[in-house]
């Protein structure tokens, strides 16, 4: 689970980490109100959760009411598309804060590393621009250390890292106390990413975290309540927040095939096999081992509840789950709540001859099946694309 | 022969007294995996269908000669119980449950490593050696004992990619699911490595996803260690970036971990890809059979 910007700057702020003071606006007024507590200069700036803000026009600086307003109204309500083409996300709350006199940046980040198994601290003089292009423009001006798994990071090894990124003395000792709470703040808090750039230097001197980029491990939350609340907010997508709340694993794509599997794996490949098939699809939704019409019912409203969607395709391998009771879980559901789309059901490992008499003998118009994912695939693509004319 | 289990495991399951974990330890007993002991702290003395229950696995060790521990237990616990297994004399333990906090696994494995106890898992659905043992969820009536060795981070699609097999006439060594989660005990190197060294197993099929970087270590550590034949199958072409994708770890970080890098690794080094899990199921019958 990714946090917002003040978010994170809050999670921050409880482990003793030095940010900007600032207020979160969600209207234009709430903005102005909240810059003018904070007197002027103040940065306004998006929320949303994706890097190069600044570059989209979503972070101004506001000297005055009339600026702070004019850039609160049209921050709100933008659309900002990430660097590696996430998105787009609309604007919908801000965060004023107050505006800090850059004398140097630099980045800072602990991530957690997958391949070494270890949480990898990296510190560089060069901040405000993002890590590849600081690793690819000067690689050695970027400094990368494991940690210990055992020890932790040290405040010699800390000390170690700021001296070889070339932080000046005057600010060495801060920016090492500030790596070792990044450190306790990625393990305390479960965060498998903290990145914060830029960790600036203010006209008195001080650092201070100035962005802040937080990836909380969501099979963690039950043990962080106050960060699972904020788990909600950040979702803007209507189906992707219904799912939520229904407790299915889905992710919002752009096409127009709803798509259910069970498996994440077989749910992704049957992805890839409709969009060799020459289809977009809509969704991913994993049912996992759900075959009772419940279950169902739910995934078929959250893929539904997308207006795009015009056909929907159901890839089920049949492991320890009974094809038979997928199928009657099917042919239940779509009772229940009056699916007219196309639907098509690919049927197979354990009890599938059953399954597909059943759905044979269910007299539902829209029900066509298959026994394998190509041939569902195929068969998908051509009933998506039949519903234009 | 296998690799991992076979019929020398004597399991002893970890949350056997719970709803999934009696299913399942059950049905891999029915299966003719040697099930010695369940462990429940608290309910040590009591039986599940005849298997004995003890307080510790430490303790189901020295009374039942168990060296396999199978953990079914609730995420929140499951770390602490694989630490319990890693110190109680077993040689392997397999974890089914999903949804362990990363930094808990983050100690675990370490200290697996350090100990020299093999980790399968966790969020995987065990291992499969054919006509020997079943330790963890795989329906086994998809695989029949055979050539051709299986290492996948998932389930549904390993057994998408057995029953293709089945069907073609071919059958597998062993079946090894590693998980789906940013940190597991046993990468694709570790399983690899193994069936290299297991004279039953004549081919490898690889079925990996998005995220991390594993199958294209894998990728390298093939070109430079694996003399077998191995396919491959990758899924995830169409996940965009940022959004996890059922699995923890299946994930497209920036750019990095996208399916597509992985197939061009694994191809650079002479591993063919399947486009379907029905294409990789044929390319290892043809590989197979060509060889």
């Amino acid at each position: 689970m990714d946090l917002l910007e003040y978010q994170g700057k809050e999670l921050f702020s409880r482990h003793g980490l030095p940010v900007p003071a600032g207020s979160h606006a969600a209207t234009p007024e709430e903005a102005v109100k909240a810059a003018e507590a904070l007197g002027y200069p103040v940065a306004i700036k998006a929320q949303v959760l994706i890097g190069g803000r600044g570059k989209a026009g979503g972070i101004k600086i506001a000297s005055d009411a009339t600026e702070a307003q004019e850039h609160a109204d049209a921050i709100i309500g933008m659309d900002i598309t990430g660097p590696h083409g996430e998105g787009p996300f609309r604007v919908g709350e801000l965060w004023v804060e107050v505006g800090t006199e850059i004398a140097a940046e630099f980045y800072a980040s602990v991530i957690l590393d997958r391949s070494e198994k270890k949480l990898l601290v990296m510190l560089s003089r060069m901040g405000g621009m993002d890590v590849e292009a600081i690793a690819e423009s000067d690689p050695e001006a970027l400094v990368k250390r494991h940690v210990d798994p055992i020890d932790g990071l040290t405040a010699d090894a800390a000390a170690e890292i700021v001296a070889q990124a070339g932080i000046p003395g005057e600010y060495a000792d801060q920016t090492a106390t500030i790596l070792l709470k990044l450190v306790d703040v990625a393990m305390a808090e479960d965060a498998t990413l903290i990145e914060v750039n830029p960790l600036a230097v203010d006209s008195a001197g001080k650092v201070i975290a100035l962005d802040s980029k937080v990836t909380i491990d969501g099979n963690a939350l039950f043990r962080h309540p106050e960060l699972e609340e904020l788990a909600g907010d950040a979702d803007g997508d209507p189906q992707e927040a219904m799912a939520r709340e229904k407790g299915l694993t889905y992710v919002k794509l752009d096409g127009d095939i709803g798509i259910l599997g069970n498996g994440a794996g077989l749910c992704m490949s049957t992805l890839d096999v409709v969009a060799q098939a020459g289809g977009s699809p809509a969704n991913f939704l994993d049912a996992g081992g759900g075959s009772k019409a419940e279950a169902i019912i739910d995934a078929l409203e959250v893929i539904t509840s997308d207006p795009k969607v015009k056909a929907i395709l159901f890839n089920i391998f049949g492991g320890i789950t009974r094809c038979d009771e997928v199928a009657r879980g099917i042919i239940e559901a779509t009772g229940k709540i009056g699916l007219d789309l196309p639907l098509v059901v690919r049927l197979d490992g354990t009890n599938s001859e059953e399954g597909l008499a059943l759905l044979a003998d269910s007299g539902l118009g829209n029900l066509h099946y298959e026994t394998t994912m190509l041939g569902a695939a195929n068969k998908v693509v051509e009933l998506a694309s039949g519903s234009d004319s | 022969m296998s690799i991992i289990i076979d019929e020398t495991t004597k399991l002893v399951v970890s949350g056997l007294t719970g709803r999934e974990g009696s299913f399942h330890g059950l049905r891999n007993r029915d299966y003719g995996t040697d099930l010695v002991a369940g462990v429940t702290p608290g309910k040590g003395g009591q039986e599940v269908e005849g298997v004995p229950v003890f307080d510790s696995i430490a303790e189901s060790v020295a009374e039942t000669g168990a060296n396999t521990s199978m953990i079914f237990v609730p995420a929140r616990f499951a770390a602490a119980s694989i630490d319990e297994a890693i110190d109680s004399g077993v040689r392997t333990v397999i974890a089914i449950t999903e949804g362990i906090p990363v930094m808990d696994m983050l100690g675990t494995y370490w200290k697996a490593r350090e100990k020299g106890v093999r980790l399968i898992g966790p969020n995987c659905p065990g291992i499969l050696s054919p006509g020997k043992a079943n330790v963890g969820i795989i329906p086994a009536q998809f695989f029949d004992p055979g050539r051709i060795g299986v290492v996948s981070k998932s389930g549904t699609l390993t057994y998408q990619i057995g029953n293709e097999l089945k069907q073609a006439g071919e059958g597998n060594s062993s079946i090894v699911g590693i998980g789906g989660d940013p940190i597991v005990g046993s990468d694709f190197i570790d399983i690899l490595t193994l069936f290299e060294q297991d004279p039953d197993t004549d081919l490898i099929v690889m079925v990996g996803e998005i995220g991390g970087d594993a199958e294209e270590r894998a990728a390298e550590f093939i070109a430079a260690e694996i003399s077998k034949p191995v396919v491959a199958y990758i899924a995830g072409f169409t996940a965009p970036p940022g959004k996890q994708m059922g699995h923890a770890g299946a994930i497209i970080s920036g750019s990095s971990g996208t399916a597509q890098a992985k197939k061009e690794a694994l191809e650079a080094k002479g591993v063919k890809v399947g486009e379907s899990p029905t294409e990789a199921a044929a390319l290892a019958v043809e590989t197979l059979n060509a060889g």
